[in-house]
């Protein structure tokens, strides 16, 4: 039999099953929150994402346009390379910097120390940033292979609830919501952070 | 034999040896309580997990809220489950992925060996996936001379010890550290000799094993926790980096999906991922949710392949009661609070499926008659439906299936069981009085093998009660001799 009759049978199958005891579609009912009480880029807000993002073991620090360039040399100390994205802001990229061009292979970026990118959103209740292969944010094996990486949030990317952070990405971009350093806790139930994605998560808030 | 008409729903195969298990609940029960290691190991996990969700829970002012809307999203869903899908298909093939449909585990057992042989590889890697457990792919591929490779710290522990998973989430919560580190220095090649039994030193050793494999892999296989209609976005909820890994670095990404795990819209992720995480490991977010829809070029896999699996759901969505347990998003709280899943563990449901879950979608998935003792493995406490973030009821399932499995076994003509014989008697003496009054008396007779109050055998047929339950001992008195003496006394 081909693949298409297992497709016409499955559709039929579900048919028939739902003709058997048809249901009116409902339209379900959203009652939780949506919005939070505190609008993207509130102190409040900042504090929280550095309170979760601390209870997972990342390193946050706080940085202005005028401090940047020092709080990111000393989020990328003890590094020897360091990959960026192509669309990083130039005033960013350290001097020693390698700009990804995409053809570095994967055994390749496993020799690359850290990366530093920006990100595309924040949540501050669940502590979580996503990347979503922006020009500032790359390709996304260069944020997963480096054993560190360094990202640059801005204070007005910082929203509060998870809703209002889906609501600001693009589905059709491949995502990763980053919420901590990676982890497991298969052994035991006890929390090791630092398994296959990169050990160590820096993130630097940048405020005006 | 039955004969099998187009566009019947259909069960699980009987083949599909991860929905059968080898013998039945009570029996496989027996042996894993007197399991002492294995009782040590799960309360100590369950409790650990247990604590972790209490406060993950607690923290959300609208919980509540969200478990409602997570259950009437499936359920409208359900309702219109072959339109969702046509409406996923469309989306991903737009966007440059192929779907394939499989009616069941042999058919896309085929599909997934087809694909691994024209992308030219002889191995893959995988990501954790309940439903490549359920129609047994590592074992398909094997004898396709396929290796497959898992990369879930927990399933890599299974699959080295040659053991199979006890947990949706946690497939290894039956080990403990020390029996990890045996697994790890017999079954790891080139692993440290000196390896200790500290769980960060085992998941150190777990990421130095499996590097080199996720640099140089051609073909990953995942499963999906949910993938959006609208958009054509599948996504996969883990924590170690592995699934990231495997979702993006080799060329080729085979995903099996079971037809259930749609959603309409990108919106409803936001109730998911905010019930998911903290139902299932007690964390407010999962380390890395990836999502990703059909190819993008320049970025992960150039070729995407999703499989669409029926293999015993559609039969689960012609049972208008038992349909519900097609909500499940896999999040394994139900399996934590359940006192007899924490005495038991995994294995003695013989299902990849185990839990008050397992217990009710197996029979679901394979038909209540090749699984005739799980709606049974329950006290019916109710702790898993308080539990369950997407507010399936659990228990009125299990009681649903109880019945179904009687009716079933009626209609069968099988031989009657003694609990049908015994309540056929009672049928006929309760409807005579005096038979009834003679006999309530002469059930103080049991009070000759009462001790302390109870009795702990009695002899067949009535053997098949007390097998798993005392007896009470007879009052004194019957209550009609109770009441015509209280009579007399006012």
């Amino acid at each position: 039999m081909t693949t298409g009759s297992a497709r016409d049978e499955v559709l039929a199958r579900i048919r028939h099953a739902l003709s058997a005891s048809p249901t009116e579609p409902i339209e379900p009912v959203r009652g939780y929150r949506r919005t939070g009480q505190y609008s993207p880029g509130a102190p409040q807000l900042l504090d929280r994402l550095t309170e979760r993002l601390t209870d997972y073991r990342a390193a946050v620090h706080a940085a202005t346009p005028r401090t940047l360039v020092s709080v990111l040399e000393a989020a990328l100390d003890g590094t020897r390379r360091v990959l960026v994205p192509p669309g990083l802001p130039a005033e960013w990229i350290p001097a020693s910097a390698v700009i990804d061009d995409g053809g570095m292979s994967p055994a390749e970026l496993d020799a690359v120390d850290a990366v530093l990118t920006a990100c595309t959103a924040a949540a501050a209740d669940t502590g979580t940033i996503v990347v979503d292969a922006s020009p500032d944010q790359g390709r996304r094996a260069i944020t997963l292979i480096p054993d560190r990486h360094v990202c640059v949030v801005r204070a007005a990317q910082v929203v509060q609830t998870v809703p209002e952070l889906l609501s600001r990405v693009d589905p059709h971009k491949p995502l990763t919501f980053i919420s901590g350093p990676s982890a497991t806790s298969d052994i035991e139930l006890r929390r090791v952070e630092g398994v296959h994605g990169p050990r160590t998560l820096i993130v630097v808030l940048l405020s005006d | 034999m039955s004969q099998v008409f187009l566009g019947m729903p259909a069960h699980a195969p009987a083949d599909v040896r991860a929905l059968h298990g080898t013998q039945p609940f009570p029996a496989a029960a027996r042996t894993a309580l007197a399991d002492s290691q294995l009782r040590r190991n799960l309360g100590a996990a369950t409790a650990t997990i247990r604590g972790k969700r209490a406060a993950a829970v607690a923290e959300v002012d609208d919980w509540e809220q969200l478990r409602f809307a997570g259950q009437q999203i499936k359920a409208a869903t359900m309702a219109r489950l072959d339109e969702h899908l046509i409406r996923l298909e469309q989306a991903v093939t737009e966007r440059g992925g192929t779907v394939h449909w499989a009616r069941d585990a042999a058919e896309a057992n085929r599909i997934v060996t087809e694909l691994v042989k024209a992308a030219g590889a002889d191995e893959v890697v995988k990501v954790k996936s309940m439903a490549t457990q359920e129609i047994g792919l590592n074992e398909a591929l094997a004898e396709a001379g396929i290796a497959a490779w898992e990369t879930d710290l927990a399933e890599l522990i299974v699959q080295l010890g040659h053991d199979t998973p006890s947990h949706i989430l946690v497939p290894a919560i039956h080990r403990n550290r020390a029996e990890v580190r045996e697994i790890f220095l017999r079954e790891m090649p080139g692993v440290d000799p000196d390896l200790a039994d500290d769980p960060r030193e085992l998941a150190m050793a777990a990421r130095t094993h499996l590097r080199r494999k996720f640099l140089t892999a051609q073909v990953a296989v995942s499963g999906a926790n949910f993938a959006v209609a609208d958009t054509g976005t599948l996504v996969v909820v883990e924590s170690e980096g592995n699934g990231r890994m495997c979702l993006t670095l080799p060329p080729t990404l085979i995903t099996v999906m079971g037809i259930e795990k749609v959603v309409p819209s990108w919106a409803d992720l936001e109730v998911y991922l905010q019930l998911l995480p903290r139902s299932s490991t007690g964390e407010r977010m999962n380390p890395y949710t990836s999502t990703w829809s059909g190819v993008t070029a320049g970025d992960g896999p150039q070729e995407f392949h999703l499989i669409l699996l029926d293999n015993g759901r559609t039969a689960v969505l012609a049972d208008d009661v038992g349909r519900e347990a097609l909500h499940c998003i896999r999040c394994s709280a139900c399996l934590n609070v359940c006192p007899v899943y924490e005495r038991t563990g995994g294995h003695a449901y013989g299902s990849v499926y185990p839990g008050p879950i397992g217990a009710v979608l197996t029979p679901l998935l394979t038909g209540v008659l090749d699984n005739p003792t799980l709606p049974y493995a329950s006290t019916l406490c109710g702790a898993c439906f308080d539990a369950c973030p997407v507010r399936i009821d659990i228990p009125s399932l299990l009681v649903h299936l109880r019945a179904r499995s009687t009716e079933l076994r009626a209609e069968r003509r099988l031989v009657p069981t003694s609990e049908a014989v015994a309540m056929t008697v009672a049928s006929w003496v309760m409807s005579k009085p005096r038979l009834f009054a003679w006999a309530t008396r002469a059930a103080r007779l049991g009070r000759l093998i009462a001790r302390r109050g109870r009795i702990r055998s009695l002899p067949p047929p009535l053997s098949a009660w007390t097998a798993t339950r005392d007896a009470p001992e007879p009052p004194t008195s019957t209550f009609r001799e109770w009441w015509l003496n209280g009579k007399e006394r006012s």
